[in-house]
């Protein structure tokens, strides 16, 4: 356990200082939202319409931006050699580092809802309901897009690969992110019948994403 | 404790490297592995790491802790550091020698017997490539592996790194551990010799 924790808080320690990830996601996730308002208009009735939509896919793309680098780092320093060398399973490995993606990229991304969601003229329950797809959703993103990320380090040079590969993969998740936050500002659906959905995507992504990715990375080795 | 590998046969991109390759190596030996470049030195090490999967060939140690397969009882030293530049030294030996597990030794000595804790709150980034590999061998000592596996470990070392590191090589052999080292300089310590032809 020791080790899975050492690899959670080493990742974050790199996310979070100058050059890590975390920042620009959050940045990239703001441009996206404050250049939408522009773009679409001064209708505010338009945009607390399109609001949920905007942000959920601004989440996707920065949740996706960083996400290619969570194993070439490792390839490339060799540091991935000696996790797979390792005594910990490489699937407990592997989860540690999307959990720790999450907690570094993802987490942030989540925190910022609230303020964008001003600039999008959404009301108190219409960011709660976003900021709590999000929650639920945004743990489905980093891990489906794990297995694309391990991909990418078999196929060298696999950057812009990874974004076809995922992005697929994240459509369901989008579609139920955004249909819960619809439903829980207009109806007529309840709230918790794409939340539930959005959930189970998530979980099944948690118990997939780790054995995918190990089984990747290993066939990979070169 | 025996490290023996019979018959091994690597290929990489539909080359052949190697094949026909035997290897054996017991408790407090070093072997050197040589030969021209291309000849498989790397490709040999990394089949014994676990890290390529040999065409042919079996890999058996005996002797060692029955529940732990071969890497998981080795340290591997690569041509790349394992370094990640926004770390510390002393973060960079601490999360490997968290992560790595097992019997551990006190992260600072490790650095001391290295000649690099005057350096350890210093970001890896700022370090020159023999101090790359310095902090390197200080992973090889803060967690104990009987089995070494060096890949060119005292290529950018200066001439006090390498006696340094020669003198610790000797250490671990004594302890009863095994070295398997590819080198083209000479290590500085006694070791057999495995030849490995020319590139095919």
């Amino acid at each position: 356990m020791s080790a899975l924790a050492a690899l959670i808080r080493r990742d974050i320690k790199i996310a979070l200082r100058v050059g890590g990830g975390a920042l620009i996601g959050v940045l990239f996730f703001l441009t996206v939202t404050v250049l939408m308002p522009f773009a679409v208009g001064p209708d505010l009735a338009l945009l607390s319409r399109l609001g949920p939509a905007i942000l959920w896919l601004g989440a996707l793309l920065a949740s996706l931006l960083t996400l290619d680098r969570l194993f070439t780092a490792d390839h490339e320093d060799g540091s991935l050699d000696l996790i797979v060398m390792s005594r910990t399973p490489l699937e407990l490995a592997c989860a540690a580092k999307a959990l720790a993606h999450w907690i570094a990229a993802g987490l942030p991304l989540i925190v910022a809802t609230p303020v964008l969601g001003l600039l999008l003229n959404l009301d108190g329950t219409a960011t709660l309901a976003v900021a709590a797809t999000l929650l639920a959703g945004t743990p489905a993103l980093t891990f489906t897009g794990m297995i694309g990320a391990a991909l990418a380090v078999t196929l060298h040079r696999g950057g812009l690969l990874l974004a076809v590969l995922v992005l697929p993969l994240s459509i369901p998740v989008l579609i139920f992110g955004v249909a819960a936050s619809q439903a829980a500002i207009s109806g007529p659906l309840p709230f918790g019948t794409p939340f539930s959905i959005l959930c189970a995507l998530s979980l099944a992504s948690l118990v997939i994403g780790p054995f995918a990715a190990a089984a990747s990375l290993r066939h990979g080795l070169d | 404790m025996r490290l023996s590998g019979r018959n091994l046969k690597c290929v990489r991109g539909g080359r052949e490297v190697f094949s026909g390759l035997d290897l054996a190596a017991t408790e407090g030996e070093a072997l050197a592995v040589t030969g021209p470049n291309g000849a498989g030195k790397t490709s040999l090490l990394r089949v014994l790491a676990g890290l390529l999967v040999p065409a042919d060939g079996t890999i058996a140690l005996e002797g060692g802790d029955a529940e732990l397969s071969l890497p998981e009882q080795a340290h591997y030293l690569g041509h790349r550091d394992a370094l990640k530049p926004a770390l510390s030294v002393a973060e960079n030996l601490s999360f490997w020698r968290e992560f790595l597990g097992g019997k551990t030794e006190d992260a600072g000595r490790c650095l001391a017997a290295v000649g690099l804790d005057h350096a350890a709150h210093l970001p890896a980034a700022y370090l020159s490539a023999g101090q790359r590999r310095r902090l390197s061998i200080a992973r090889l000592l803060s967690v104990r592996r009987p089995v070494w596996l060096l890949d060119e470990p005292t290529s950018a070392l200066d001439t006090a790194g390498q006696a340094l590191f020669a003198a610790l090589m000797r250490d671990h052999l004594a302890s009863g551990g095994l070295i398997v080292a590819a080198t083209h300089l000479p290590l500085g310590i006694d070791a057999r010799d495995l030849r490995m032809g020319g590139a095919a």
